[in-house]
Parts: C-alpha cells; sequence; structure tokens
C-alpha cells in the first residue's frame, strides 16, 4: 500500500474526527486497514466457529421449540460470519485468504469458543452469558468509525438481544425445574461466568493495541468499561433465577452503584488464546476437515458454472 | 388404533421431524456458510412443519400430550416416516440427491393437501408448499451442478442416486388409513402423483447428464413402524433433552 500524501492523511483525519464514517473507497492509513482486517477476520472467525460447541446440541435440544430457536440462532451466527467475511472483504482481502489464515493459526477467533458444552444447560449459559458479553461489546462497536463493520454491527445486534434471550429462558427454565436441572444450570454457570468475563480482553493497563484503536475510533469504550456494564446487568440477572455467581469475593460498590468481582485467572486466559485450552484442536480440526470435505463440491460448482447454465 | 386422521398426522409429520432432524445434523458441516445457511433453513422448516403437525395431532388426540410428547415420547416402533428420510446423511450428493427425490414428491402431496377438507391440514399444506418449492429448486439446481460438475462429482452424485433410489417406492405406497381420508376429502392420492413425480425427476437427472436408476429391491415398513437400523441411532439422540428435562 502507498503511503497517504498530505492531503488524504488531513482527509482521513478530519473524517474520524467528525465522527463521520469511513467508506471503502476513501484513503486510509496502512496500520487503520491492517488493524480492522484482524479485528473483523477475527469477529467473522468466531461466529463461524461459534457453530460448532452450539451445534453439538441441535440434534439433542429438549424440546421442537428449543431446536428451532437453537438452530435459528446458529444459522443467525453463520449469516453474522457471511456479512463479516464481506465487511472485511471491502478492505481488499478475500474470504479464501482469510480462511487461509485460520487454519494456517495466523487469524484468531474468539477463546471461548475452545470451551466445550458438556450439558444442554451449556447451551443456555451460552446464550446467556456469551452472547450477553458479545452484545455489550458490539452495541458499543456500532459506533466504530470503518463504515461497513459499523452496518454490519447494528444489523447484527438486532439479532443477538433474541440470541441472548433464548439463553435466559433456558437458564430459568432449567432452575424452575428439578433439582437435578438446577444442578445442571449452576454447574453451567460457575464454568462459563470466568471465560464469558475474560471475552471483553485484558484489564485496561494490560491492553496492547487499544491506543491507536482508541485514536482511530475503532474501539470507542475500554474492555473494563465494558466488562463492568456486562457484570452489573447479568449478576441481577442470576439473581432473579436462582443463580450463584460463582465468585466469593463479588461485591456491591454502594458508592460507585457498581458490583466489583474478585481476581480473574488471567493466565488461562492467554493458555487458552495460545492453543492449550479444551478444544482449540477440535475447533480447528473440524473446520479444516470440513472445509477439506467440501472441497469437491465448491470444485464441482464453479466448474458447472463454466459448463454454462442450468434449465430453467 | 388410532384414528386414522391422527395416524396421517404422524406420517407427515414424523417424514418433516425425520428429515429436519437429518438436515439439522449438517450444522457448521457444509462445504460453504452459504448452504450451511440453507441447511439450517431447509432444517427449520421441516422441524417447523412437524410440530405444527404434532401441535395438531396433540389437540386431536386428546389425551393430555404436547407435541413435544409425541415428537420425543415414542419407541422405535412408532414412528411412522418414510424411510428415505431417515437414511444417513452420507456425502454432500446423497443429502441433495435424498432433498431433491423427496421434495419432489413433497411439493406434489402438499399441494394436494392444500385443498383437503379438514382445514387445519390444508392450512399447514399451504405454509408447507412454499417452502418446499424452494427445497426442491434448490436441491435440483445442485444436483445440475454436481452432474455438470467435475469427475468426481458426477460420479459421487450418481452414486448417490443409487442410495436413494431403492427408499422410492414406498412414497407412493398407500394403506387403509390412506384411503379412508381420500374418500373423505382429507387425504391425498398417491397414485395419480406418481406419473407427474416420474417425470419431473427424470427430466432434472437426464439434465444433468446421470442416469435414473433401475428398479431394483424397494425398502417399505417406515409407515407401519418398521425401520432401517437409522432410526433407533436418531431417537436415543434425538430424545434425549427431552427426556432430561423429565429427569
Amino acid at each position: 500500500m502507498a503511503v497517504l500524501t498530505e492531503a488524504q492523511t488531513e482527509f482521513f483525519e478530519a473524517k474520524i474526527a467528525r465522527d463521520e464514517k469511513i467508506e471503502p473507497r476513501d484513503p486510509m492509513p496502512d496500520g487503520y486497514r491492517a488493524h480492522l482486517i484482524r479485528q473483523i477476520s477475527q469477529h467473522a472467525h468466531s461466529e463461524v466457529i461459534g457453530m460448532q460447541p452450539e451445534g453439538n446440541w441441535v440434534t439433542r435440544a429438549s424440546s421442537l421449540r428449543a431446536k428451532l430457536i437453537l438452530l435459528a440462532k446458529i444459522q443467525d451466527e453463520c449469516g453474522h460470519g457471511l456479512y463479516l467475511y464481506s465487511a472485511a472483504e471491502t478492505l481488499g482481502i478475500s474470504r479464501d485468504e482469510m480462511l487461509a489464515q485460520l487454519h494456517a493459526g495466523k487469524a484468531k477467533y474468539s477463546s471461548i469458543f475452545n470451551y466445550p458444552t458438556l450439558t444442554w444447560a451449556d447451551i443456555g449459559a451460552i446464550g446467556w452469558l456469551v452472547d450477553g458479553a458479545a452484545i455489550v461489546n458490539q452495541v458499543s462497536l456500532q459506533r466504530t468509525s470503518y463504515g461497513p463493520y459499523s452496518r454490519a454491527m447494528v444489523r447484527i445486534c438486532k439479532e443477538e438481544s433474541f440470541h441472548q434471550r433464548q439463553g435466559y429462558e433456558i437458564m430459568a427454565q432449567m432452575m424452575a425445574g428439578t433439582r437435578k436441572q438446577r444442578a445442571m444450570a449452576q454447574d453451567a454457570m460457575n464454568r462459563w461466568w470466568a471465560p464469558a468475563l475474560m471475552m471483553f480482553g485484558p484489564p485496561d493497563n494490560d491492553s496492547p493495541r487499544s491506543h491507536d484503536a482508541f485514536n482511530w475510533k475503532i474501539k470507542r469504550e475500554s474492555n473494563d468499561t465494558l466488562r463492568q456494564r456486562f457484570i452489573d446487568k447479568t449478576v441481577q440477572q442470576a439473581e432473579v433465577i436462582g443463580l450463584t455467581i460463582p465468585d466469593p469475593d463479588l461485591k456491591f460498590n454502594e458508592a460507585t452503584k457498581h458490583y466489583e468481582i474478585g481476581p480473574l485467572n488471567w493466565k488461562e486466559f492467554y493458555d487458552v488464546i495460545k492453543g492449550n485450552g479444551p478444544c482449540n484442536r477440535q475447533r480447528m480440526e473440524h473446520h479444516m476437515q470440513v472445509h477439506e470435505d467440501g472441497a469437491w463440491v465448491r470444485e464441482a460448482a464453479q466448474k458447472a458454472a463454466l459448463n454454462g447454465q442450468k434449465p430453467a | 388404533m388410532e384414528s386414522p386422521l391422527l395416524q396421517y398426522l404422524f406420517r407427515l409429520g414424523d417424514d418433516s421431524l425425520i428429515l429436519g432432524h437429518r438436515l439439522s445434523e449438517w450444522c457448521s458441516r457444509a462445504p460453504m456458510l452459504e448452504e450451511d445457511l440453507a441447511l439450517a433453513n431447509m432444517a427449520l422448516d421441516h422441524i417447523g412443519r412437524a410440530k405444527m403437525l404434532l401441535e395438531y395431532a396433540a389437540s386431536f388426540e386428546a389425551m393430555g400430550h404436547s407435541a413435544d410428547d409425541l415428537a420425543f415420547g415414542r419407541d422405535e416402533r412408532h414412528y411412522y416416516n418414510l424411510l428415505i428420510t431417515e437414511v444417513p446423511n452420507g456425502d454432500f450428493a446423497v443429502t441433495m440427491v435424498r432433498m431433491f427425490i423427496f421434495s419432489a414428491f413433497d411439493v406434489l402431496r402438499l399441494e394436494e393437501l392444500s385443498t383437503s377438507h379438514d382445514e387445519m391440514l390444508a392450512g399447514i399444506a399451504q405454509k408447507g408448499v412454499k417452502e418446499s418449492r424452494y427445497h426442491r429448486r434448490h436441491a435440483a439446481d445442485w444436483i445440475w451442478r454436481l452432474g455438470k460438475g467435475t469427475d468426481e462429482s458426477r460420479r459421487r452424485v450418481q452414486r448417490a442416486l443409487h442410495t436413494i433410489w431403492p427408499f422410492t417406492d414406498e412414497m407412493f405406497d398407500m394403506d387403509d388409513t390412506e384411503r379412508v381420508l381420500i374418500e373423505e376429502g382429507i387425504g391425498c392420492d398417491l397414485h395419480t402423483l406418481r406419473e407427474i413425480w416420474k417425470k419431473d425427476v427424470s427430466e432434472v437427472i437426464s439434465n444433468a447428464g446421470l442416469t435414473l436408476p433401475e428398479d431394483g429391491y424397494m425398502h417399505r415398513g417406515g409407515r407401519n413402524g418398521v425401520h432401517t437400523e437409522a432410526l433407533g441411532h436418531i431417537i436415543s439422540e434425538m430424545n434425549y433433552g427431552y427426556e432430561l428435562m423429565l429427569s
């Protein structure tokens, strides 16, 4: 990429300063473009990899209604993956290149999907906690400075609020159920709470790329601000249905009107990012295997397209 | 013995329930994201249709069962789906060949049922026929692409036709249950549909440069609850979550 001229730089910075969206044909610094490609492709990969832990329960859902909602939700996520790949493509990278980066381990996806969905209650916990955390982040990203990303977020947020209700409904139903079901719900809560909190990324004083992201208005609010918003909202929701937050240090601060949590295990967070989580290998192998198994279909579709039009 | 209409609702409902289950197994496994969306869509249509049919069956049965009780509370010998719906997904070619062959049939059946004297059934069929027309077209497009694609895709889709073909005869079987309903203007006369179906299927297959298999041994039994070994595996998985919520 060429270095921006002075006039182009001025144009870009003035737009950012006026809170206007940067569009695909606008001049933009290489660093801005690279940051967005990394972030949007990671976001797309997360949507797609996230289909696996939830897909794990589609065939075993507890009712026809629960099955329909879960499958519709996973289908939404697949659609989100598609919009986001398309948004990233406006920056000059192809979906194939992004998939190659994922398979080579150069591109990441949200670490949360490296945890297993062991019981039906985990589907509740994912919808409620994981999608709940994702919404807080994505609502904030609706104001991000890159137009296609921002517009994708507006659409995605509309669907995500339904996802969170889907998860909360499962948890509420189980907490109103038998002793066994309540224990299963609490167990899922115990396993998903801390990983969900770590989805917002490391604490602000330890977040390596935040500086540029804030200046470029890609990121509008800090990790800790978003995490706190999620905690305040979720602690109350847990209380309503009788779930215990698995944190002995949790307390409400009367002065700040915020809940305060105990320390999180950031070593585990970094370990899982590096590949040492319970499902890292499984998720990637599944994705690569499916990609490989489908190659003959994609080749056939391309070849057939060259062979002319299908008769009506 | 159940009333003919109740038995009929089970048959139609189970066709959609089991096919929807098979389609849902593709979740996160399609050759491309666009196809993951399409397979989930078709699964949702069928599971949604099963829900409507079994809700109607539950209200009609008046035994205090819910649609979920009917969907997930039976044993192997009390599911009445066509065997074609339970055939394992196989590769993408098997899934699409089954989808095409079944949907081509389903469209015709639902068109007939759209004018059923049973209003509820007619309503469900009117909604369903729009969905199944799309399923048929989507799958037929794939038959064409796979037939006109590479040597490998042609080999696979031809093999898939041979896998699925022995399950086609059963679709047109009718017994006393169905004959009673035809007389009452409620059910659909499958014999009249067979030629139209055969013509449609033959055309799509020959346009794709593929060969229609010869009629050989034909599997049947689903309407009487006699299934392939695959069904037991489906229901032991499918009924797990329901049983969990009872315990």
